[in-house]
């Protein structure tokens, strides 16, 4: 047996979606002169709250082996039920959203409960959330309202707004970068440090390993969709704050680069193996690719979508050859 | 084979069969004006028939769809590949200035190397269907954009918009694209040994290794088959609408198909497809929407009661909830 | 300590156990012997909570208990580890031996540092170094089952369950690991062992309990029998006679296939062999010593590392199952469910199967009758041509296999297990079929755990041991004490 020890891939690949991140972001420092500004970070941050939170939850259902689509749906459910409350109801914005999260947590509950009680496909069951999801929202406001409530402007917008002595002006941070932050540590400490986040890696790993030492598979499953669910919901709370309005038609297809972001970040769509860390990196990844192509300029959008997907393909290969290094060591062990 | 077919396909056709009648049954009682049709200029107009001609758009994707789904895959890319097939129909007839003929083919040729492509990812890097469609899904949309330059892309060509928009012995044209791939793809499948081969596939795979089965083959063919579905999809949306908008063209495309296919009664475990089957789902599926638009349920919370219905289909195929029943059932029989 | 009296389990129609019984004292090591399909490991689930048996009863230290999950079983006690080597591949091994019963420390989080010290104490009392902070799919297969040891005695366990511990272990290891068990005998544990290596089971248990085909056969102290007295015991059967058929060519004909130093890692070491036309050759050998390995070579089922494979007489690369059928070679594998049929499609399209593959994509028009023909001539009960084969019975279902491929009429024919977990009536009909074909001049090999089978039926038997070929039977020679013997040879 060799004395040397090939790192992991828990730490592999996170490390390599740091290098890409890095790389795309000293490209975009050498290519553009204000690339390196910190407004330009501070925007990343904020431009990707959302797809930040969103791409936790779902990291969290893949390393479990599943798979969530009704993300994006859910993220506009949630922002049309306290733009709802909050506009035609006259609620205080913080019980509308405590309702939003608590009824997100619900729906990814009911989800988990049919895919991991009653066995049905979890791509059919998420795909038809995002189908339920979306139609309630069209039903309980038909078009985009504006939220117009002091708690969401002042309160949120401007009091809890951090002001960083950074560049001629300062720079005011709205709290949903803290908040941000905060999600991904609260996440990589549930899957890192609990036994929850140990239970979720073993059924994403080998569910029937896992059952016979004595994991609770179904009752795991429920809790991580649940979590999922509720991250969505607090998702689609960031990008109404981030709008200051509640759009039905919002975020679709937002589930898609939430996968693409836990791809790129190193997660094994197989399950079991991942990092939320690699996924914020990856979340980052995407937002820069994006920065990077409005300020070429003359690249239009859909080369976005393009990279994306050539990235992902790149990860995916990475993986592939991984598995076949490992492979051969085992056959030469 | 012959007498076993009737009884099986009444088995597997049976429940979406019902499940079409009783919905048309609803139209006829509650939807005034449902079952009205009407004769123009030798052309039949009213609901059913704009069911059957938006219906058969995924008609003709459900079938692809339901063949790769019974090899245990799924290709959640056909709606990207429908945008760049109508992108590249459009984009030749506008700038090259080809026939419809050409357009259509070059069309196809895109769709066909997309098939290849995740045929490839699937079979040769053995990747998860899902993840390996995946890429193109994301990916794919950007392509056809980078077709179009981003723009609608609008061409004047009779030949070609008629493809979609005329009628063929009062019928619309797609209603007849669909019906002769249907018959076609049956014939090819059913009349040879690859309907076999894609269900020994998806239900064992390396038994079918074992019996000499050519599984990979089988496999990239399923891939194949389903994005010339898709890219037919996409050249007959952009002939319907007389312009190609790789934004929205085949939005939501995969969803319906995938939809499609489980609502005509295949699992999405594989080892099976039914043509019928697809097509009957897709024809359900758009019977479903266009009731709940007459029912004045807006288009945009039509999935909703959409997604409902799905569930309910599932849940009768979910073996823990049938051997809970059965429980259930034996448990109150034998009570003390 | 542990009892279970008149267990039973049925999946389907298939009857697994069939009232069978265990006696289990604290402070012994017993021993579970039995060959495939005689219902060890449906035991172990049924014991451990996995399975629910649907007769009989399980007693633990004189009061009756039912566990209903593995998690139930190792709370009263009673640790368990599983054949396959059920840890979770990605996680560290402390992660491992603690998962579900990690100390707690800040907030609810897991205290690191002590579910390590825990592991690192749990690897210490099975003497092993190891670095509990490593990820499982890092160490070799056999620190991972020991690993699983580990985690299964970190438990307060009073019965500990090892199903083939040593499969995957080698000679040092696996002596550290009988030393392990011979120490926690004296902690007063009981032991119940799975195994089939006879060597293993002599030096190591005070008792044994057989098995065969789902049924009781016997309970012995290890002192008081014989090594071929317990094989005998494993492998026999009632018997219904097959009457030989008129001898073709036999040893005189040419040869069809042929190994020579065939090779492969961790399934065949060197095994030498010879198939000739109208010659049925028995491949006899304890599970685990590279039978069925074989079988898959010779079909090109698996890649071999080394050797030669030569196909009438010329050397032969088979990279896949396809190669192997051009030539005219036939294999139904052991696993008639995972390997061999499509169980969701109909009787008639798992016979056409190899034949329409045969023909690539040509028209499906089955040869006029052809299924008809087999089904027939092999008596296969089957309400139609068109029912699922999934629910014909196992005898039934191995007949659709030879059915499948005496379509192609094949020149050679490798039966791994034809005749496993079938009654006597479908298994005289198989055999009286193999005997047929090779009267008629196909070369079949069969491969079976049945030694009276292989005496019956074959010309010759190769017997294979520890995954090498060690003798070759015929004539007079080949009788069943013979093999018996060559099986059951210990090392030393």
């Amino acid at each position: 047996m060799s004395r040397f020890r090939f790192p992991s891939r828990g730490v592999l690949t996170p490390t390599a979606t740091f290098a890409v991140l890095l790389a795309t972001y000293l490209v975009g420092v050498f290519s553009f002169e204000h690339f390196g500004s910190a407004a330009v970070l501070r925007n990343l941050l904020v431009d990707n709250a959302f797809l930040g939170v969103a791409a936790a939850g779902t990291t969290v259902v893949i390393i479990s082996g599943g798979i969530d689509l009704s993300v994006g749906s859910l993220m506009a459910l949630s922002a049309v039920v306290v733009s709802a409350l909050v506009g035609r109801y006259g609620w205080h914005p913080a019980p509308a959203m405590l309702v939003a999260l608590g009824g997100g947590a619900a729906f990814g509950a009911a989800q988990g409960g049919l895919i991991r009680v009653l066995a049905l496909p979890a791509f059919i069951v998420t795909l038809a959330g995002l189908f339920l999801a979306r139609g309630l929202a069209f039903a309980i406001q038909a078009q985009s309202a504006a939220v117009d409530h002091p708690f969401i402007a002042r309160t949120l917008g401007e009091t809890l707004a951090l002001e960083l002595p950074l560049g001629p002006r300062g720079m005011s941070l709205p709290p949903t970068v803290p908040a941000l932050l905060l999600v991904f540590a609260a996440t990589w400490w549930l899957l890192r440090r609990t036994p929850f986040g140990r239970r979720v890696h073993a059924i994403g790993d080998d569910a029937e390993a896992a059952a016979l030492m004595g994991v609770p598979v179904a009752a795991t499953g429920v809790r991580v969709y649940a979590l999922s669910g509720f991250l969505s919901a607090l998702a689609g709370l960031f990008f109404l704050l981030y709008q200051q309005s509640g759009d039905p038609a919002s975020c679709r297809g937002l589930e898609l680069d939430a996968i693409a972001a836990v791809v790129i970040g190193g997660t094994l769509l197989r399950g079991g193996v991942g990092s939320v860390v690699g996924t914020f990196f990856g979340v980052m990844t995407l937002g820069l690719i994006q920065t990077l192509i409005t300020f070429q300029g003359d690249l239009n959008s859909w080369w976005t979508r393009i990279a994306v997907g050539a990235l992902m393909l790149a990860f995916l290969l990475g993986h592939a050859a991984l598995d076949r290094l490992a492979e051969r060591a085992r056959r030469a062990a | 084979m012959t007498e076993g077919w009737g009884r099986e396909a009444l088995r597997t056709l049976g429940g979406p069969l019902a499940a079409l009648a009783v919905l048309v049954a609803f139209n006829a009682l509650f939807t005034p004006g449902f079952l009205e049709l009407e004769i123009r200029e030798g052309r039949l107009y009213g609901v059913p028939v704009d069911i059957l001609q938006q219906g058969s758009r995924i008609a003709i994707v459900a079938l692809g769809m339901s063949l790769v789904i019974a090899t245990a895959g799924v290709d959640l890319s056909v709606g990207a590949v429908a945008a760049i097939a109508g992108a590249v129909a459009a984009v030749a007839l506008r700038d090259g200035g080809h026939a419809p003929g050409t357009a259509v083919s070059m069309a196809l040729g895109a769709s066909l190397a997309c098939g290849l492509l995740n045929g490839a990812l699937v079979v040769c890097l053995r990747l998860q269907p899902i993840v390996a469609t995946l890429i193109l899904m994301v990916a794919g949309r950007g392509v056809a954009q980078l077709v179009t330059d981003g723009l609608i892309v609008t061409f004047d060509e009779p030949g070609f918009a008629g493809l979609a928009n005329a009628a063929f012995l009062g019928l619309p044209r797609p209603l007849w694209w669909m019906v002769g791939l249907f018959v076609a793809t049956a014939a090819i499948v059913r009349g040879s040994n690859l309907g076999l081969f894609i269900e020994a596939v998806g239900g064992n795979a390396a038994a079918s290794r074992l019996a000499g089965v050519p599984d990979r083959r089988v496999r990239v063919s399923a891939y194949l088959f389903c994005a010339g579905c898709a890219g037919l999809a996409g050249v007959l949306e952009c002939s319907y609408i007389q312009a190609a908008d790789a934004n929205n063209a085949g939005q939501l495309l995969e969803l319906d198909a995938i939809l499609a296919v489980v609502i005509g009664g295949t699992a999405l475990t594989g080892g099976r497809f039914s043509l019928p089957g697809a097509v009957l789902g897709a024809l359900i599926l758009q019977t479903l929407t266009t009731t709940l638009y007459m029912q004045d349920v807006s288009a945009d919370v039509a999935p909703a009661p959409k997604a409902l219905a799905v569930l309910a289909v599932c849940l009768l195929g979910s073996p823990p909830l049938r051997a809970r029943l059965r429980e259930l059932a034996r448990g109150g029989g034998a009570a003390r | 300590m542990l009892s279970a009296s008149g267990i039973s389990k049925s999946f389907g129609a298939v009857r697994a156990l069939d009232a069978v019984d265990l006696r289990l004292r604290a402070g012994e090591i017993h021993c579970l012997m039995g060959e495939n399909g005689a219902g060890k490991s449906t035991f172990i689930k049924c014991l451990s909570g996995v399975h629910r048996p649907d007769a009989g009863r399980f007693t633990l230290a004189g009061e009756e208990v039912r566990f209903r999950s593995p998690r139930e079983a190792e709370a009263a006690g009673v640790s368990t580890v599983f054949q396959e080597v059920s840890l979770i591949p990605h996680l560290t091994v402390a992660d491992n031996i603690g998962l579900g019963r990690e100390p707690r420390g800040f907030l609810g989080a897991i205290d690191g540092r002590a579910l390590r010290e825990r592991a690192r104490r749990a690897v210490a009392r099975l003497g092993l170094e190891l670095d509990v902070a490593r990820e499982l799919s890092d160490l070799p297969v056999a620190l991972r089952q020991l690993v699983a040891i580990a985690r299964a005695i970190d438990v307060e366990a009073r019965v500990l369950v090892l199903d083939e511990p040593t499969s995957s272990l080698d000679r040092e290891e696996t002596e550290r690991l009988f030393a392990i068990l011979r120490r926690l005998r004296e902690e007063g544990l009981a032991v119940l062992l799975i195994t089939h290596f006879l060597d293993q089971v002599f030096t190591l248990s005070d008792r044994i309990t057989v098995f065969r085909d789902g049924g009781f056969v016997g309970e012995y102290e290890t002192a008081a029998i014989g090594r071929e007295e317990l094989v005998r015991s494993m492998v026999g059967r009632e018997f219904a006679e097959v009457e030989r058929g008129p001898d073709a060519p036999g040893a005189s004909g040419t040869a069809r296939i042929e190994a020579r130093g065939l090779r492969r890692r961790h399934a065949v070491e060197n095994v030498d062999l010879t198939v000739r036309e109208g010659e049925c050759v028995g491949l006899a050998g304890l599970l685990g010593s590279g039978r069925s390995e074989t079988a898959r070579l010779l079909f090109g089922a698996d890649r071999a590392d080394g050797g030669e494979i030569r196909v009438d007489g010329a050397a032969r690369r088979l990279e896949a199952p396809r190669d192997a059928i051009a030539l005219g070679i036939a294999f139904t594998p052991e696993e008639r469910k995972a390997d061999g049929l499509v169980l969701d499609l109909s009787v008639r399209r798992n016979i056409e199967l190899a034949w329409q593959a045969r023909r690539g994509l040509a028209l499906s028009r089955g040869e006029a009758g052809v299924v008809e023909r087999l089904v027939r001539a092999l008596d296969i009960r089957t309400p139609s041509l068109d029912a699922p084969v999934g629910r014909l019975s196992g005898g039934n279902q191995q007949k659709v296999l030879i059915a499948r491929w005496l379509a192609l009429a094949p020149r050679v024919l490798i039966l791994d297990e034809p005749t496993r977990g079938i009654d006597v009536a479908a298994r005289a009909e198989i055999l009286r079929e193999i005997e047929a074909l090779r009267a008629a001049g196909t070369a079949v090999l069969l491969v079976s755990s049945e030694v009276e089978e292989l005496v019956r039926c074959c010309d010759r038997v190769v017997v294979l041991r520890d995954r090498r070929s060690v003798a070759e039977l015929s004539g007079a020679a080949l009788d069943e004490n013979r093999i018996l013997e060559a099986i059951a040879a210990g090392h030393d």
